[in-house]
């Protein structure tokens, strides 16, 4: 494949991304690139970097070197004006959700379009609320408030948040995490119509193996800062390496059980 | 990004450097150090508080709901707080003033008290455990959960939305509240000449402004904007800069109210001592 073309084809390339926190080094000088319309799982335990990595792509966090490219912008180093710019063709699915408890699930949505795409009428605004709720099945939680949601629902209703301004590239931080298994089932599907949908190309942060099995077209493993596997869910479920093989391997007990 | 020099890195480097340093004096240099960089965080802090005010985009509709929160949810608090100051000051103050024979002084007394300090302090205290502890944890608990971070991604500049309102509301609106409260210890103080005398209400009202000037009022006056600017810029600050966990909520509300209370009595101190010299 020519220079060209993969440039074409990466929609977010990363080369030598290191960031320290108080001389505690997380990030050792991760390399990926995520390739138009696919769904990239990043694999790793807890603290070897996984969420501080995608904060670094929406510059949440400024990375101490490295460079970070979205969609030919590079981010590491622009200014502000150019940093909101790219902003706006990322959307991040918060752990937590983040839904802004203040205000209800309609103005919940509306927030991130009145300032994205502020040349949108009310009635396309509306239109478009209640398109993304059709979209996560919650077409009738939008007088809601966030307080008034089951975990599940507050997913649901922020990943609509997420996809209403239709970004070309999605970032989900466990998006399945404290969920039951049939809500994350749910959720886990929900990223494939999402990807179907809107075209979007996704980097999926998940401990959760039946998630990974679901969306993965691709998955990466991190361990301790640094790129330990590439490869395909295929490859990573033969591969024999104990600390791969660990993931899968307790996912599959408990199943078992 | 903060980076804290661990003790022991800088023991060692004094010990390659021949440098005889005892545990007391690296840790008082570790705090003193923490000390400085707080101080220039906060600083860094107001810059951008101050820069994100002039520039172009303020968010009105949030300024007008803030003016909401900040200045109606308080008036019931400050109208008893107010009736009773007056009433206090008066009760307390006429057994003396009777002794002298100069109870007809106790109205302009209580008045230039209350317009002069009790009224703008007492209100600025209540509202610094009011406010300043409501705007900590809200904002803290918007940090927690990452909400500000989901802003910042949603291309809103979260010192814009969040901070600037709310420092300008409460900078406009304690004023207001002191003002209002000022009105109610007067009232209360009428009611407490009344307890054990008979005062006509325009008579009380004429005898407590004919002795208050216009630069007893204007100092005053203006001190209550700064009041209204500390309370909110701290609880802004440690709410905007609480930690990960649930617990820093509850710190940052908590340590809030105790710097905005102390800000308040020092800002009263500086703000006396110049009237004291330009007047």
């Amino acid at each position: 494949m020519s220079t060209e073309n993969k440039n074409t084809e990466d929609v977010i390339d990363i080369k030598d991304l290191k960031i320290s926190f108080g001389g505690n080094e997380v990030l050792k000088g991760v390399s990926l690139q995520l390739k138009k319309e696919e769904n990239l799982v990043v694999l790793g335990k807890s603290g070897t970097g996984k969420s501080v990595l995608i904060k670094c792509i929406v510059r949440l966090l400024k990375a101490d070197s490295g460079t970070i490219e979205v969609l030919g912008d590079e981010v590491n180093g622009a200014k502000r004006e150019e940093l909101e710019e790219t902003r706006k063709k990322i959307g991040f699915l918060f752990q937590s959700g983040a839904l802004y408890d203040s205000m209800t699930v309609k103005e919940n949505l509306e927030f991130p379009l009145r300032r994205i795409k502020k040349d949108l009428s009310e009635e396309e605004i509306s239109q478009k609320v209640n398109e993304v709720l059709e979209n996560v099945g919650l077409p009738d939680a939008i007088d809601k408030m966030p307080s008034e949601l089951s975990g599940g629902m507050r997913k649901r209703i922020s990943l609509a948040r997420t996809i209403i301004v239709d970004p070309a590239i999605m970032l989900y931080d466990e998006p399945t995490t404290g969920l039951d298994p049939v809500t994350s089932n749910e959720i886990s599907m929900l990223i494939n119509d999402i990807q179907e949908k809107y075209k979007t190309a996704s980097i999926i942060i998940t401990h959760d193996i039946e998630c990974v099995r679901t969306v993965a077209d691709r998955i990466i493993m991190l361990k301790e800062g640094e790129v330990y596997k590439e490869g395909s869910l295929a490859e990573f479920e033969s591969d024999s390496d104990p600390y791969i093989s660990s993931f899968f391997k307790s996912q599959s007990l408990k199943n078992q059980k | 990004m903060k980076q804290r020099i661990p003790i022991t890195k800088m023991k060692s480097y004094a010990r390659n450097k021949s440098i005889a340093l005892t545990d007391t004096s690296m840790e008082s240099t570790v705090s003193l150090n923490k000390f400085l960089v707080n101080l220039a965080d906060v600083f860094l802090f107001i810059g951008r508080v101050f820069r994100n005010t002039f520039s172009r985009g303020f968010e009105f509709k949030e300024f007008l709901k803030q003016c909401f929160q900040i200045g109606n949810k308080s008036l019931g608090l400050i109208s008893v707080t107010g009736l009773i100051i007056g009433l206090v000051l008066t009760i307390q103050s006429r057994p003396v003033l009777v002794n002298f024979g100069a109870v007809n002084m106790l109205p302009s007394m209580v008045a230039i008290s209350l317009i002069r300090e009790m009224g703008p302090v007492i209100t600025a205290l209540i509202c610094a455990g009011k406010i300043g502890s409501s705007m900590g944890a809200e904002l803290g608990s918007m940090r927690v959960t990452e909400q500000i971070e989901a802003m910042e991604v949603s291309s809103t500049n979260p010192i814009k939305f969040l901070i600037v309102p709310r420092v300008v509301a409460a900078t406009v609106m304690i004023p207001l509240l002191v003002l209002y409260a000022d009105a109610l210890g007067i009232l209360g103080s009428w009611a407490g000449a009344n307890i054990k005398g008979d005062v006509n209400f325009v008579l009380f009202i004429t005898q407590a402004f004919g002795k208050v000037v216009f630069m007893d009022f204007i100092p005053a006056f203006i001190k209550t904007f700064f009041f209204g600017f500390v309370i909110s810029m701290v609880g802004c600050y440690k709410g905007f800069n609480a930690g990960r966990g649930t617990e820093s909520v509850g710190v940052a509300a908590n340590s809030a109210v105790v710097m905005a209370s102390l800000l308040v009595i020092l800002v009263d101190l500086f703000a006396v001592q110049i009237t004291d010299l330009l007047l």
